[in-house]
Formats: C-alpha cells, sequence, structure tokens
C-alpha cells in the first residue's frame, strides 16, 4: 500500500498529465477590476453589494472562515450593522460553569459561521460535491477574479454536442473539465440590492468577485498605499546615494 | 594587523582586549579593493544583506507561526490578517526568498564569467557552492511551512526521491518523514531545520569572508593586483557604491512585495493541504526548475541503474559539479573578455539555464522532452566536455599588464602565455 503511493506520488512528478485538462479550458476574458493595478482600490458599493450576494446566495454552501463578522467594517459597515449581521447566526460555546456547552448568538469578533458542521455534511447536502471554502478563492486559483467571474457567468444551458454530461452536473465553458457540481448560484434578480442597483448576472458576479477578492487580500489597500510612499522615499534615496557614489568617485576615474 | 591607537578611550579600552575595531577598521574601512570592480561585485553583499533580511523577518514570523498540520495554514492566515504589519513581514519573507536567489544565481554567474573560482579562490568559491545547496535546502523547507497544497505536494515529491536509493531508499524516507507519510512529524522537524539553517548559511557567509579577504576581490580583468596603484580602500569607495546598489535592488524587491506579491508563487499554496487529492501539476518554487528539469531528464535506464535514480543523481550532480570547476577549467587567463571562444559558450549556458527552467515549469510531455534531455545534455557538457577543452585549443587575447594600466589607458598587450600579440 506504502509503496503504491509512493510510487503514485511518484508517477504524479513524473509524468503529470493533468495540466492538459486545464489547458483545453477556453482563455479567461480579462474583466477590467478597479482594484487591479498599483492605485487600485476597491469601491465600498461595490463590496457592500458583493457582501449581499454572497450572503444570501453564495453563503448557504459555501463558508469563508478566514473572516471574522468584525471584519467587515472596514468595508463601510457600521459597528451596529455588523453585530445585526452576526446576531443572525447562532455557534457553540462553552462549558459554563455546569460544564455544558451551549449555544449563543454570533458577535462581531466570531468568525463567519460555516453553513456546514463539517466536509461530510457538505458534501452531504450537495450531491457528493464539496462546496469550497471562499475566503482565498481568488487567489487560489489561476487568473484569480477574472477565473471566478468566467466561472460564475460561463455556464451553458445545454452541453456542446456530443458531450456527455454526468447526472447531476452542470456545464460551464470555464470550469477545468466542464462539468461542475455546482448549479449555477447567479440568476437575474437573485437579490434586491439595498442600494438599487439592477441585479443582472453579470453585476452580481461582478460584486461578489469584487467582495471575495477584498477577502482574500483585506491588506491591499494599505499595502498599495504603504508601497507608493515606499517607492517614492526610496527612488529619492537612490537618487542621492547616486549622486554620492558619482561625487565620491570622481577622482578614481 | 596593526592595532590602530583609537581617540575614543572606551574604544581604545575594548579595542586592546578584543580587537573588534581593529578588524573592522581593517575589513571594511582599509580593505584594499581592485579599483576596477564593475556593478556585477555588488551582488555578494546584495546576498549578505537578503539574508540578514530573511533573518530578521523569520525569527518575527515565527513568534506567530504554529508548526501544526492543523494549524500552519490557518496561523499564516492569521498573520496575513490579525498580525500588524502581518502581511509585510510574510511577503517581505516570501519574495525575500526568490530575491535571495536571484541575487545569488546572477553572483555565481558573474563568478563564471570573470573566473573568480581560479586559483587562488577555490577554496572561497566551494564554500559558495555549499552556501548555495543550504540555501536550497532551507528554502525547500520552508515553503513546506504555510502547509498548502504545494507545500505537502513539493515536500511529498521531493522526499519521494530519496527511495531512488537501492536498499535503504525506502528507510531513509520513512527516517524523513518521521513516519509513514508526509505529516505532523514531517512539518514540526521541517519547521526546526529552516530556523536552524540559516544561522548556519550565516557562519558558512562568515567562512566566505574570511577565505574572500585571504585572497582579495577578483575583477573584470581577472589579473592579479599588482600593487597599490590597483587597489583603492573598500571605505568610502565601495561603501558608497554598495549602498547605492541596495537601493536600487530594493525598489525592485519592494515592487514585488507591495505590488505583486504573489507573481513567484503559486496559487495552489492559497488551498490547504489535502493528502487525498493530488493537484494536476506539481512544480516546485521557480528557482528550482532548472534541477526539476534536469531530475526528469533522465526517461531511460542505463544498465541495471533505473532511470528515477539516474534522475536524482544528475540533479545532485548539477550543482556538485561546481564544486570541481577549478580543475575543469585549466586555462591560466580568468576573465572571459580575453577569453573569446569561451565568451560565447558562457551566454549559451546562460541560455541553457534559462531554457532549463522553463523545461522545468512545463509538464514532461511531448517537445518539452527532448529538450529538456537536450538542455541537460548540455549543461553537463559545458563543464565536462567544453571547459577542459577550450583550455588546451582556445587562444586567449592579450592581458593588460595592470589593472592602473588598463584603467589608465596605457600598459603593453601580453597574452596569457606571455606573448606579445
Ligand atoms: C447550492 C450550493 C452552492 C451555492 C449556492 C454556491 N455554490 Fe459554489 N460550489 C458549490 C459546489 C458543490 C462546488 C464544487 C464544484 C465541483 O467541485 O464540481 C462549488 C464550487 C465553487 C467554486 C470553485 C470552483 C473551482 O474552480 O474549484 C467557486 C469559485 C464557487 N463555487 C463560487 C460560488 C459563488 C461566488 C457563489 C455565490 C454566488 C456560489 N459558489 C454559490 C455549491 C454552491
Ligand atoms: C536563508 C534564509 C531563508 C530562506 C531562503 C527562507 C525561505 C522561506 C520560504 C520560501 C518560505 C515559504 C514562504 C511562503 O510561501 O509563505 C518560508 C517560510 C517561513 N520561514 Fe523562512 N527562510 C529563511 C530564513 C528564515 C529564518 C531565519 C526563519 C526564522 C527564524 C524563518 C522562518 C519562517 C517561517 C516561520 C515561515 C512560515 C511562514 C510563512 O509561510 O510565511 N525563515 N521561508
Amino acid at each position: 500500500m506504502k509503496r503504491k503511493t509512493l510510487a503514485a506520488a511518484f508517477a504524479t512528478l513524473l509524468f503529470t498529465t493533468g495540466a492538459a485538462v486545464a489547458s483545453e479550458a477556453p482563455k479567461l476574458p480579462a474583466q477590467s477590476w478597479s482594484f487591479s493595478g498599483t492605485f487600485g482600490t476597491f469601491g465600498r458599493p461595490d463590496l457592500q453589494r458583493g457582501f449581499q450576494v454572497y450572503k444570501q446566495i453564495c453563503s448557504s454552501c459555501h463558508a469563508a472562515h478566514l473572516l471574522a463578522y468584525r471584519n467587515l467594517t472596514d468595508i463601510g459597515f457600521t459597528p451596529q450593522q455588523v453585530t445585526d449581521f452576526a446576531a443572525d447566526f447562532e455557534v457553540e460555546d462553552g462549558p459554563n460553569d455546569e460544564g455544558e456547552m451551549f449555544t449563543r448568538k454570533a458577535v462581531a469578533a466570531d468568525r463567519f459561521v460555516k453553513p456546514f458542521p463539517n466536509e461530510a455534511a457538505a458534501r452531504a447536502a450537495n450531491n457528493g460535491a464539496y462546496p469550497p471554502d471562499l475566503s482565498l478563492m481568488t487567489k487560489a486559483r489561476v487568473g484569480g477574479p477574472d477565473y471566478v467571474y468566467a466561472l460564475l457567468t460561463g455556464y451553458k444551458e445545454e452541453p456542446p454536442a456530443g458531450f456527455a454530461l454526468m447526472e447531476g452536473m452542470h456545464y460551464n465553458e470555464y470550469f477545468p473539465g466542464h462539468q461542475v457540481a455546482m448549479a449555477p448560484p447567479l440568476s437575474e434578480g437573485g437579490v434586491d440590492y439595498a442600494d438599487g442597483t439592477t441585479a443582472t448576472v453579470e453585476q452580481m458576479a461582478k460584486d461578489v468577485v469584487t467582495f471575495l477578492s477584498w477577502a482574500a487580500e483585506p491588506e491591499m489597500e494599505v499595502r498599495k498605499r504603504l508601497g507608493v510612499k515606499v517607492m517614492i522615499f526610496l527612488v529619492a534615496l537612490t537618487a542621492l546615494l547616486f549622486a554620492l557614489k558619482r561625487k565620491i568617485w570622481s577622482d578614481v576615474h | 594587523m596593526d592595532a590602530k591607537t583609537w581617540k575614543n578611550p572606551i574604544i581604545a579600552w575594548v579595542d586592546k582586549r578584543l580587537p573588534i575595531f581593529t578588524m573592522m577598521q581593517h575589513d571594511l574601512v582599509d580593505y584594499p579593493t581592485p579599483r576596477n570592480l564593475n556593478y556585477w561585485w555588488n551582488f555578494g553583499s546584495l546576498a549578505g544583506i537578503v539574508l540578514v533580511i530573511m533573518i530578521a523577518t523569520g525569527v518575527v514570523l515565527a513568534m506567530h507561526y504554529t508548526p501544526h498540520t492543523q494549524h500552519a495554514f490557518e496561523s499564516v492566515e492569521r498573520i496575513m490578517r490579525d498580525v500588524n504589519y502581518g502581511w509585510l513581514l510574510r511577503y517581505l519573507h516570501m519574495n525575500g526568498a526568490s530575491m535571495f536567489f536571484i541575487v545569488v544565481y546572477i553572483h555565481m554567474f558573474r563568478g563564471l564569467y570573470y573566473g573568480s573560482y581560479k586559483a587562488p579562490r577555490e577554496l572561497l568559491w566551494q564554500i559558495g557552492v555549499i552556501i548555495l545547496l543550504a540555501m536550497m535546502a532551507t528554502a525547500f523547507m520552508g515553503y513546506v511551512l504555510p502547509w498548502g497544497q504545494m507545500s505537502y505536494w513539493g515536500a511529498k515529491v521531493i522526499t519521494n526521491l530519496f527511495s531512488a536509493i537501492p536498499l535503504v531508499g525506502d528507510a531513509i524516507v520513512t527516517w524523513l518523514w518521521g513516519g509513514f507519510a508526509v505529516d505532523n512529524p514531517t512539518l514540526n522537524r521541517f519547521f526546526a531545520l529552516h530556523y536552524l539553517l540559516p544561522f548556519l548559511l550565516f557562519a558558512l557567509v562568515f567562512l566566505h569572508l574570511v577565505a574572500l579577504h585571504t585572497s582579495k576581490s577578483n575583477n573584470p580583468l581577472g589579473i592579479d593586483v599588482k600593487g597599490p596603484q590597483d587597489t583603492i580602500p573598500f571605505t568610502p569607495y565601495y561603501t558608497v557604491k554598495d549602498m547605492f546598489g541596495l537601493g536600487a535592488f530594493l525598489i525592485f524587491y519592494l515592487a514585488f512585495v507591495f505590488f505583486a506579491p504573489n507573481f513567484f508563487g503559486e496559487p495552489d499554496n492559497y488551498i490547504k493541504a489535502n493528502p487525498m487529492q493530488t493537484p494536476p501539476h506539481i512544480v516546485p518554487e521557480w528557482y528550482f526548475l532548472p534541477f526539476y528539469a534536469i531530475l526528469r531528464a533522465i526517461t531511460f535506464d542505463i544498465l541495471f541503474i533505473p532511470a528515477k535514480l539516474l534522475g536524482v543523481i544528475a540533479m545532485f550532480a548539477a550543482v556538485l559539479v561546481l564544486l570541481f570547476l577549478p580543475w575543469l577549467d585549466r586555462s591560466a587567463v580568468r576573465s572571459a573578455r580575453f577569453r573569446p571562444i569561451y565568451k560565447q559558450v558562457f551566454w549559451l549556458f546562460v541560455a541553457d539555464c534559462i531554457l532549463l527552467g522553463v523545461v522545468g515549469g512545463h509538464p514532461p510531455e511531448g517537445v518539452w522532452v527532448p529538450l529538456g534531455q537536450a538542455a541537460t545534455a548540455f549543461y553537463f557538457a559545458f563543464f565536462l566536455v567544453i571547459m577542459p577543452l577550450l583550455s588546451f585549443i582556445e587562444r586567449p587575447r592579450p592581458l593588460p599588464s595592470s589593472i592602473s594600466a588598463a584603467v589608465t589607458g596605457k600598459g603593453v598587450g601580453i597574452s596569457a602565455h606571455g606573448v606579445a600579440e
């Protein structure tokens, strides 16, 4: 048995063919994201709409366990709103003074409550497939935000002729292998946006991907802002050092 | 080393009993350095600074990191999200590893081009090769720590290589793992070693510098220093040049840290390790790709030796061959500037290493297999055939009589064989 796994691991090393599957996927259409580039930032309204999509649709299957409710103040929600979001969920706590575990309402300091207690329960509810945690999703796929957007908008009602779609699977242009266990999660008007934006599939996809990109890199805006300052400082310092070097070396050449 | 008289009484008191100030004066200030060093000579000091940055960021990361399979991935994400400037520490460390290899590879190609491995600098060069090996081990084990998919599967694939050793291979692998699979004991020991090795590296770098300051720096002309007119004191000349180089390097390094921190990484490593799910395409970090290509180039058995074992041997030989460089290259001329054929083959070799890197990043199928084999053949031929051969057939161009003569444009051309041309 052990020898078999060793051999299998080595075979994957030597004869990896998985990339062949990936390479047949069509090229991802590049979207223009407000948060790409050196000065890119997340739009607060986009993030809040994206959170609404995540909360009302995705979170029934997908966890995002690296996020805490308190993090939502970073995307412009008030502490009261955050407390209210959290209060919709129950978490197990304890033991109390009698040694009993008990459930209580979630508070801002709690991590996002998972929709299923464990992977087996998630699979059981999803036809055997496991909806992965979304907290790092845009960093964990080649193509990042473009991929997730393409996945969400890349469903086809009918697979191309001759494509053998398995029972309970859905045809998606961008998912590796094209058969995905997730039913198209977005449909026209799937959420009632609080700010009145029309909830087209593209709009919701864009918003939820923006939210997930923030979830994956909550430090991004601070990072880029600090980066710009550091760069300006370094360029000035390096220019001065260059001048100093020229001056000191002037008697050598 | 004459003890200098220090004005400050405290410094004088200490120095009389422990001459650290005299040593610093000797090695960082007065150290006579060839006056003609170009910017390729900046990369040694850069590598030293990167090592210090790695140790500084690594020690702080270690304060927040948990080396347990159940917690490692989450603890790294905690560093990213909840530790003050934790994202900065981690991205500095993560990209620092890539920078370390960029800087050290350039440093080594510099040595290769200017013949810095030749007498009297053989040991200096060999310590460098050992440093490279220690760096590779450190980086490999560091990459396992965040316990992502590539961490886990990379560790599994690479440790499995040892199973190719006849008879004792499987026992060695079990011993390395501390069990029958890559698991918590493996992660624990990798963390311990990942913390230890950089300090070993530090000691090796110290030896490297002692050897350097004994035989002194080579220079772009590759000729010996003939007298004081050929040198300038390290401070202020090279101190300021190194500072300027550091500034330029930091711009490059920090641009990645702040604006493209995952440029060198694999998306799969943001998925928590899952022993039940093999990623479709297991690749090591970019700096290992040329060696990975060499490992996979051997797809055929030779006599009774199986391909897998041959691949492992070839991969290790690719680094170890560097130890023998001083004796493989018999040419009396150091610098490629005066070696018309070597100079061209050198660039072919650089291209070959890049090609190996590209091959290593692709699955071994189709055209990549013969390409990888050809590139591997050239890699070894460069050291084992071309270098020894060139020493005899190449006719070097005339060498300048001295560094100062070359710098001031005077001097008679004398070839390496003493023939005026
Ligand atoms: C009814 C349950 C369900 C809902 C609702 C749902 N998903 Fe999924 N999702 C799944 C399942 C199941 C998978 C695993 C698919 C597979 O492996 O074939 C999945 C997979 C994914 C993946 C990973 C694809 C990959 O490359 O592995 C992403 C990204 C994703 N979902 C995003 C979302 C987003 C965003 C939403 C909300 C708009 C959402 N999902 C709503 C069930 C769901
Ligand atoms: C020679 C210098 C070093 C090199 C080349 C190196 C390399 C690496 C690499 C490649 C990683 C994985 C980065 C990632 O994917 O996140 C890593 C992680 C780590 N290293 Fe180092 N390292 C060095 C020195 C150190 C030192 C001195 C320490 C501590 C004393 C340290 C502590 C850590 C820790 C705790 C992690 C895991 C956290 C993380 O993944 O960011 N490292 N190292």
